[in-house]
């Protein structure tokens, strides 16, 4: 195969991922949610069971008005939402699916890629809160840029003890060198991350940013039309991606019965049963005060994750 | 977590939370598809106030007794020659009958004072407007919403006969008969009217005239 093709069938897998998923996270939340509330949720759009909600959103959001408030700074203020996607674009390219190189483009530093690419989502936050010039979106930005910083570092610290069990910043390497018992030894560093990552990605219940009923919507708040929902989407491909790193870091990626032929299909589930998770845990928990939030993360995430590191070089250190 | 002593495991409401919304989701949802799927309304329920003209007298008890003032009455008296009467009577004709339902309350008074019945609940609820004006339903409206009025329930059996059996038997029995009231109770199964009048006994003197025989 040339590798002009080759190329080419990699990013058009991974951009069908990147619209798809999200889709699909989406249309599930709206369902999970309202049968956990006892409702029935949306019924209308499309012929099933409203599948094609989401597809009616976006067409919404097209329709809408693209305002930039007077005082706004324009170029930041629309630079911000795609600020705010591009990285987990690039997160996805990396995130391996299935054995034998089933990888958009594997790295040898992929760990570190990632998860120096998912610190960028804190810049497009501080971006579409200064730029909008609106004091409710400011408050979010810096609340948000607070929470981003603090829970970078359990995201990073687990992060890192599971490369150094593995002995390899390579995604698809740190699958390889997984096994079912690091279930047990790395939990607490799994769990850590997968906390971690829902802060990061800003999901409810450490959605204080864009606490609605205080701060109208965070640094959302100025946005409108398709900006407001390339935020939107970037919070559907956050889920997305963090249930995918927990999935490849934590759960054994593609490891399950008939990995060879079915391994891709092991990664989806994973990634689906973690988001549905994220879900779960969106429609179970109240929201966290902005100091209950910083509370968890320095008192109890950072200790978990530094011990969890001194645990993973002890038993690395005497096997 | 809770605080009762730190005798519950730390974490324990966290994971009953997670469990409470999981049962929540596995048992089926309860929501009436009701624009999809008419509501099942139990009987005597009170929707719009329908108005049977030809009972309608003008007397304007209900218009008087409306709490919010949201009816509005225009009557005219018309003429009426009876062959063989002495003079021509008058009877009143009306010409507006209309209810503003952004001001009605639903107490219901103008039905329940209503003495020939011109007025009825109707289970009917869905007339909502975006203009507010038209929610004054005049005659005609009002008159519509009678094709969708239940019909009354059914007697009591061992109840008293209705005032209409009762005037009915007496006529049929002739005067001096018994009043139906008297002669029906006993008798778990009201006979028909007839009957009723054939076991009558005569009526002993004195007793009160029925409100018809009354000057």
């Amino acid at each position: 195969m040339p590798l002009w093709l080759d190329l080419l069938i990699r990013v058009v897998a991974v951009m069908a991922a990147f619209l798809v998923l999200p889709l699909v996270v989406g249309q599930a939340e709206h369902k999970v949610m309202a049968h956990m509330q006892g409702r029935v949720g949306p019924m209308y759009a499309g012929a099933f069971h409203g599948w094609a909600q989401l597809v009616a959103d976006g067409v919404k959001f097209v329709q809408k008005e693209d305002v930039t408030p007077r005082e706004a700074d324009r170029a930041v203020f629309r630079l911000a939402p795609i600020v705010a996607l591009f990285p987990y674009l690039i997160v996805l390219l990396t995130v391996p699916l299935g054995p034998g190189g089933l990888v958009a483009q594997s790295l040898d530093i992929g760990l570190f890629l990632v998860l120096a690419v998912l610190g960028i989502g804190v810049v497009a936050v501080l971006m579409s809160a200064w730029s909008s010039a609106n004091k409710y979106s400011l408050l979010g930005g810096v609340r948000g840029a607070a929470q981003l910083l603090g829970y970078e570092l359990p995201l990073v610290l687990a992060a890192a003890s599971v490369a150094m069990a593995a002995g390899t910043l390579s995604l698809p390497g740190i699958v390889e060198a997984w096994r079912p018992w690091w279930l047990i030894w790395q939990a607490p560093a799994a769990f850590v991350f997968f906390i971690a990552g829902l802060a990061e990605i800003r999901r409810p219940p450490f959605d204080m940013p864009i606490a609605d009923s205080e701060l109208v919507f965070g640094y959302m708040t100025e946005y409108t039309g398709l900006r407001f929902a390339f935020f939107l989407l970037a919070e559907y491909v956050g889920i997305v991606v963090i249930a995918a790193l927990t999935t490849v870091l934590f759960l054994g990626g593609w490891h399950g019965p008939f990995a060879d032929q079915l391994g891709w299909l092991w990664t989806l589930l994973k990634i689906f049963a973690l988001s549905f998770v994220i879900i779960w845990l969106r429609v179970s928990y109240p929201r966290l005060r902005e100091d209950q939030l910083q509370r968890l993360c320095w008192l109890i995430l950072v200790p978990v994750s530094l011990a969890q590191l001194v645990l993973t070089v002890a038993v690395k250190a005497l096997t | 977590m809770s605080d009762n002593g730190g005798r519950d495991v730390p974490g324990k409401g966290l994971l009953d939370g997670l469990a409470v919304t999981f049962k929540t989701m596995t048992k089926r949802s309860t929501t009436q598809q009701y624009p999809d799927v008419e509501p099942d309304l139990p009987p005597r329920s009170r929707g719009v106030i329908a108005l049977s003209e030809e009972n309608c007298t003008v007397c304007m008890l209900c218009a008087r007794e409306c709490p919010d003032w949201c009816i509005y009455i225009d009557s005219h008296k018309e003429e009426v020659v009876v062959p063989g009467a002495a003079r021509a009577r008058q009877r009143n004709v009306l010409d507006r009958f209309d209810i503003d339902f952004s001001l009605c309350m639903y107490c219901g008074i103008c039905i329940e004072v209503c003495p020939f019945d011109a007025l009825h609940w109707t289970p009917e609820f869905e007339y909502a407007e975006t203009d507010v004006l038209s929610l004054l339903h005049d005659k005609d409206r009002l008159g519509e919403w009678m094709r969708t009025v239940p019909p009354p329930p059914a007697h009591d059996v061992l109840g008293e006969p209705s005032k209409e059996e009762a005037t009915a038997a007496r006529k049929a029995a002739g005067p001096g008969a018994a009043t139906a009231a008297k002669t029906a109770r006993p008798s778990s199964v009201r006979a028909a009217p007839p009957a009723t009048a054939a076991r009558a006994v005569p009526k002993p003197p004195g007793d009160a005239a029925s409100p018809e025989q009354a000057p």
